[in-house]
């Protein structure tokens, strides 16, 4: 027998050991495995030789805690076990129904003529039906009995009392045959009705089961990602353990076309990643030396080692895993009233019943005592319930699932639920609308500018000029951390220039760097800089201007206090940034950018994506003000960053969105978290939530319309009027379609296109 | 009135009454719980309201008995589980309220309730 049991106090590898070492020692073990990362111990043991009180108590001698009676049931298990519940009540309804047609046969009016006269024989059909009654049917009195002496009532009581009416007034007329027809009664039973409905309720139940569990086959499939096994380093040659035994710090390796384990760094090598399953972006990302990688993503091309730094249930996987479960366990606040309603509902149909019979058998018309019974039957078995519990849940499961595989990821049901209210939308430029790394755009010399027509896009001058401005600042900067300094640098690492030895290099805060090149003196620095060392750069006044309207940061390059070039540098607005405030713009939702940097400078970005309205000059601490200054004017404000440097703001606003990262910081602080960068995405998920809150409503429609439709027509409410019963078959039929039909229309949401 | 519908009326009302009082005018049974608790799953939850510390992990043991498929999931909405329950197996959730009030827990299909109160 090998049984997987939850182990507690283990915090280091020593204890793994430990743990194993006390197993082995056990009598009748024929193998135990630990695992650190998961907190779990695998035994194999002769359960007639050793036990789990043996078992438990071994490792309880060595400090730690084994947890019978929790042992993980695996995913095959419940599987397993789930399908031969189903097998079993497609078993029951076929017998149900083959069963209820015989009797249907016998006793339906316009039927009766063509059956056996055997069939037409009260005995017989109640011989037929009294199994369908208390073996196919004992689920409703199995479910019906605990709820009762727990003073408790669910659909399955006025399922177990509307069958047990019908079926109790069939049998007492079949043995009673005169007592009825003493009370003026035809003595004609209705073993039918109980019998077909048990059958069409069970198959109602049948494909109800099968399409719940597609709800939350969104969990099933991230799951599934998870890789089975790594390849690990281990004393000098490459070993293939289960995956729950890597350990940080492992090297793994892995050759084109197989699944990375774990979370981690690459440490040799490099290849094509395909991240889709993760960040629902389709194009594979190129990684080398030192870029991060996450587990279940696909090797694509080449053969790479890299570090494991996150494992078990820390992965970004799981975290992803963890997230979606949570959200599919949360309630939305549009379910409050459902909730209410589901709370009394059952007992107050019980009572809408008895006042059925009651009223038919005093006022209705001959014979009153029947049409009490049928439509007291009808009332009891139209009432759905279950149809109202399920409208909200499996919409949110559906919709957080399909979510999850775009990279949209949700933290709770009121988020997604805020989400479709959304009018305005704060985006945070650095990083979330650019790239967050300042490039060099242009390079303009002095000396030739004015005769020299320009070269490359940007780039005014002959090449070896340019070339000899950005090494001189390159050279003077190299000593710089200033994030522009860094990109002059790698600008000129990219060019391949050789640097100058700087000397005498000092930062001037808030102005530039100045130094020395071959014993001259270089200033590299913006124009409050040029002032205050008098250096005129008038007739360069033009070419500054025209850089700055369209955003860049300039800076001036002066040697021996004459201006020899400019460089311009600017923060790359991402490709998908037009496109995804375009698509905002389509649904109706105002997009705001907010940045520390000046108006000018935000405002050419702004014009470049396609936002009009710009809040400049915004200290990182004043976001979060901002947020609740638009809030105030009665909108309903997303804000979109990185999620870690602007948590507060995120936090104020209605929903925070955090964007490209999967870092567990950012989702637990935001709402909502888009793995992907594409901006895009911020659209897809307002679509999601507007598409998931439509569906949510039309099934809460339903469910109540249906109840409410439906419940006074069984009571007889249209008889006085137009003649209209509801036969208690019928009403089997519309009660085991309305919960398929909620749990159908959640399901549709599986094809909405993002 | 013929003396059959007054007694049908009579036992109508009566049953009316019988209902309200019995389904509705349940009395809650409180059990004050320190770190964890047993619940057992039949027919409803038992016991169905359990009172718990502020800021502390408690361990709620659910325990299903009941083979009616209304209750194969318990939902404890506010802290975001919803967790199947396997029949006739101890499956444990864990819980660190954060705040104060009461908090009601259901099935999947929110026939049930129990209620977890804070203090």
């Amino acid at each position: 027998m090998k049984k997987t049991y939850p182990v507690k106090g283990m915090h280091c590898a020593s204890c793994v050991r430990l743990i194993e070492k006390a197993l082995s020692k056990v009598d009748g073990v024929a193998s135990a495995s630990v695992n650190l990362a998961s907190e779990k111990a695998t035994v194999e043991y002769n359960p007639k030789v050793a036990s789990e009180e043996k078992i438990q108590s071994a490792v309880t001698g060595v400090g730690y805690q084994l947890m019978i009676g929790e042992e993980i049931k695996s995913e095959d298990e419940t599987k397993i076990e789930k399908a031969k519940e189903l097998k079993d009540l497609r078993i029951k309804v076929v017998i149900s129904l083959v069963l209820g047609g015989l009797i249907l046969w016998g006793s339906f009016p316009g039927l009766i003529k063509t059956a056996p006269v055997f069939l037409q024989n009260f005995w017989m059909q109640f011989l037929l039906a009294t199994p369908v009654q208390f073996w196919v049917g004992s689920a409703f009195y199995k479910a019906a009995y605990p709820a009762f002496k727990h003073r408790s009532a669910n659909m399955d009581t006025l399922v177990a009392i509307g069958t047990t009416v019908a079926y109790g007034y069939s049998a007492f007329v079949t043995i009673f045959p005169q007592v009825v027809k003493n009370i003026g009664v035809e003595p004609m039973p209705y073993f039918d009705v109980a019998t077909i409905i048990i059958g069409l309720i069970l198959l109602g139940r049948y494909f109800e089961a099968k399409a719940k569990a597609g709800t939350s086959e969104a969990i099933k499939k991230l799951i599934g990602l998870q890789a089975k096994t790594a390849r690990v380093l281990r004393h000098g040659s490459e070993v293939d353990i289960p995956i729950e035994q890597v350990l940080i710090g492992d090297s793994i390796r892995v050759r084109p076309g197989e699944k990375i384990p774990v979370d981690g760094v690459i440490t040799l090598g490099e290849s094509s990643i395909d991240e889709s399953m993760i960040t629902g972006e389709s194009i594979p990302v190129d990684k080398t030396k030192g870029d991060s990688v996450v587990g279940a993503t696909i090797n694509k091309t080449g053969t790479f080692s890299y570090r494991a730094t996150k494992v078990g249930k820390d992965t970004v996987l799981a975290q992803i895993i963890k997230l979606v479960t949570e959200a599919q366990g949360s309630k939305a606040p549009i379910q409050r009233l459902a909730d209410l309603i589901s709370s009394y509902f059952v007992p107050i149909v019980i009572m809408l019943a008895i006042l059925t019979f009651v009223v038919w058998y005093v006022f209705g018309q001959s014979p009153a005592l029947l049409f009490a019974l049928l439509n007291t039957v009808a009332v009891l078995i139209i009432a759905c319930p279950c149809a109202m519990g399920l409208a909200t849940p499996t919409a949110i499961m559906v919709g957080t699932g399909k979510g999850a595989e775009c990279g949209i990821l949700i933290k709770d049901a009121e988020s997604l639920e805020t989400a479709h209210k959304i009018n305005t939308i704060i985006f945070d430029k650095t990083g979330t609308l650019t790239y967050g790394k300042p490039v060099v755009t242009d390079v303009v010399s002095m000396e030739l500018d004015s005769r020299l027509p320009a070269g490359k896009a940007g780039f005014r001058g002959n090449d070896n000029e340019r070339d000899r401005i950005l090494q001189l600042a390159a050279s003077i900067e190299k000593g710089s951390e200033h994030s522009l300094a860094e990109a002059i640098v790698k600008e000129a690492e990219n060019r391949k220039l050789n640097l100058d030895q700087a000397t005498r290099f000092k930062a001037i805060p808030g102005y530039g760097v100045e130094g020395e090149i071959n014993k001259k003196k270089i200033l590299l620095g913006n124009l409050r800089l040029m002032d205050k060392e008098s250096i005129q750069y008038n007739n360069m006044s033009k070419k500054i201007d025209q850089l700055e309207n369209e955003g860049k940061t300039v800076m001036v390059l002066a040697v021996q206090k004459k201006v020899a070039g400019l460089i311009a540098v600017a923060d790359t607005v991402k490709d998908s940034a037009r496109e995804g405030i375009r698509a905002l713009k389509k649904l109706g939702i105002e997009s705001i950018m907010i940045t520390g940097d000046n108006s000018k400078t935000a405002n050419a970005i702004a014009r470049q994506i396609g936002i009009t309205s710009v809040l400049a000059q915004v200290l990182p601490d004043q976001k979060e003000a901002e947020v609740r200054k638009i809030q105030k004017t009665g909108k309903v404000v997303a804000m979109i960053g990185d999620g870690i440097n602007d948590a507060p703001a995120l936090a104020a606003a209605d929903v925070g969105i955090a964007m490209g990262t999967g870092t567990d910081v950012a989702i637990e602080s935001a709402d909502i978290t888009l793995i992907n960068k594409d901006l895009s995405s911020v659209a897809a998920a307002i679509k999601l939530s507007k598409k998931t809150m439509q569906t949510i409503k039309m099934n809460l429609f339903w469910a109540f319309g249906y109840n409410i439709i439906l419940i006074p027509v069984a009571m007889g409410i249209l008889y006085p009027i137009w003649g209209v019963l509801l036969n208690p078959i019928f009403a089997s039929v519309a009660m085991a379609t309305s919960s398929i039909s909620v749990v159908s229309n959640s399901l549709l949401l599986k094809r909405f296109k993002i | 009135m013929p003396l059959d519908k007054i007694l049908v009326t009579t036992f109508g009302v009566l049953g009316i009454v019988f209902t309200y009082w019995f389904f509705l005018m349940k009395k809650e049974r409180e059990v004050a719980v320190k770190n964890e608790v047993d619940i057992t799953v039949e027919g409803g939850y038992t016991p169905d309201v359990i009172s718990i510390p502020l800021g502390k992990v408690t361990k709620i043991n659910f325990f299903r008995k009941d083979s009616s498929s209304c209750l194969e999931e318990v939902v404890l909405g506010e802290f975001k589980i919803r967790q199947q329950l396997p029949l006739n197996k101890k499956v444990t959730v864990e819980i660190k309220p954060q705040k104060r009030g009461e908090f009601v827990f259901t099935c999947g299909m929110n026939m049930f309730h129990g209620k977890v109160i804070v203090r």
